[in-house]
């Protein structure tokens, strides 16, 4: 928001580009958990570009995201977050925008980058490196850290004014707060960063373990959302139970009851589970039985339990729930 | 002046939106579209986006399990 608006100020006209890997974290996700219901729900991209009076392009990137991750050329950060080439992927996309939308007369790129702020993509050494392997080059601006870094092309056009650009770097962010202040910009979205799942060591863990669990490091937008989704368990090494952990969960759920295998107790109220992987007749006991676990009925003798798959025949079964100390700590992903 | 209808339930924002935003591109001045969503984070999303990019909103429709966002298509 403040790159845009320094910007504004010197009458520039700026759109925002906003591109979706899958894997951002936004508060509808949360949402659907039943104790988030009361959070604000808001796309921040979305809100930002209100609040600066700018349009904004949200541009899919899923599937071309996915060589990003696999491939990451400058390697992963402290999870599975390949910041550097994620950068150089997004400003790439940028510059290829530019040219694609060039009879609206867009001439440069801007981000809201500050040196120093993150560990891996906003480093010194690290700036030049995205600039040069995005394309982007001399039409990449910085406004927030401009007069730390070579001139760009913008400046030496003359078509900014190097001298209202800024010169902020590191971790504080109080000389950002301070303009946030002098905008009038009460409120803003992700202060402190941290949109993206895959700095997220728990959403990172399952990711690695869904990988281990196929043998193959293919995802699919279905796959990279269950994980953000319910209590994984994976008590074999050839199936994974999606757990519910609350209604709002298992509503979510049920609208992939057509492509898995689903356990539900039905005696008891209960999480609606949905069986990732392949799982014989031989598990359903140990699955129901770990499902029950998680419901009303944990206590009770038995429970009926249901288990559903598409196109087959649903079967139901009685089944005493595991008690705690037989559903391993090592089940839990 | 034609309507449109488009199926983005099960997924979560911004793919509705994302969906909406390239639909919307091939529809003409005036067109009606209903998007039919899931995802309660559409019912700020989508009329966000098309105030911001000059779409009318006509209304929103809530059920149990449905949410059905209606917008005119601007210029």
């Amino acid at each position: 928001m403040l790159a845009v608006r320094v910007l504004q100020e010197q009458g520039i006209e700026v759109e925002g580009i906003n591109f979706y890997t899958g894997f951002c974290v936004e508060g509808h996700t949360h949402a659907i958990r039943n104790h988030d219901k009361d959070k604000q729900k808001r796309n921040n991209a979305l809100w930002a570009a209100e609040q600066l009076g700018i349009k904004l392009h949200i541009v899919d990137v899923i599937e071309e995201y996915k060589d990003v991750l696999l491939n990451p050329k400058h390697g992963y950060g402290a999870n599975m977050n390949p910041c550097l080439d994620c950068k150089i992927f997004m400003v790439n996309k940028a510059v290829e925008w530019v040219k694609d939308n060039h009879k609206d007369g867009f001439d440069f790129i801007i981000t809201g980058e500050v040196i120093g702020q993150r560990p891996m993509s906003q480093r010194k050494q690290t700036m030049p490196i995205v600039a040069k392997e995005s394309g982007a080059d001399d039409i990449l601006l910085r406004p927030l850290c401009a007069k730390n870094l070579p001139e760009t092309r913008p400046e030496l056009e003359g078509w900014v004014d190097r001298d209202k650009l800024y010169d902020f770097s590191g971790r504080n962010r109080k000389p950002q707060m301070a303009l946030a202040e002098q905008f009038g910009f009460t409120d803003y979205a992700s202060p402190a960063g941290g949109c993206c799942f895959l700095t997220d060591k728990n959403y990172s863990d399952k990711l690695v373990d869904l990988w281990k669990g196929r043998g193959s490091r293919e995802y699919e937008m279905d796959d990279i959302m269950l994980l953000k989704v319910g209590r994984h368990l994976r008590p074999k090494p050839e199936f994974k139970l999606i757990i519910a952990r609350d209604a709002g969960e298992s509503k979510f759920l049920e609208g992939y009851r057509k492509q898995f295998v689903t356990i539900q107790v039905v005696s008891h109220n209960g999480p609606l589970t949905i069986v990732d992987g392949d799982i014989c007749s031989d598990d359903f006991e140990l699955a129901a039985g770990i499902v029950a676990r998680y419901g009303q009925g944990r206590d009770a003798e038995q429970v009926e339990v249901q288990i559903s798959e598409s196109g087959k025949e649903l079967q139901t079964i009685m089944i005493k729930p595991l008690p705690s100390e037989k559903v391993l700590e090592e089940w839990h992903v | 002046m034609s309507e449109y209808e488009l199926d983005a339930r099960r997924l979560l924002c911004p793919m509705p939106v994302i969906k909406t935003q390239n639909k919307v591109k091939e529809l003409a001045v005036g067109d009606i579209l209903s998007v039919i969503c899931t995802d309660p984070g559409v019912l700020s999303d989508i009329p966000a986006w098309a105030r911001i990019n000059g779409h009318e909103l006509v209304g929103s429709y809530e059920n149990d399990t449905e949410i059905t966002i209606t917008i005119r298509v601007g210029s």
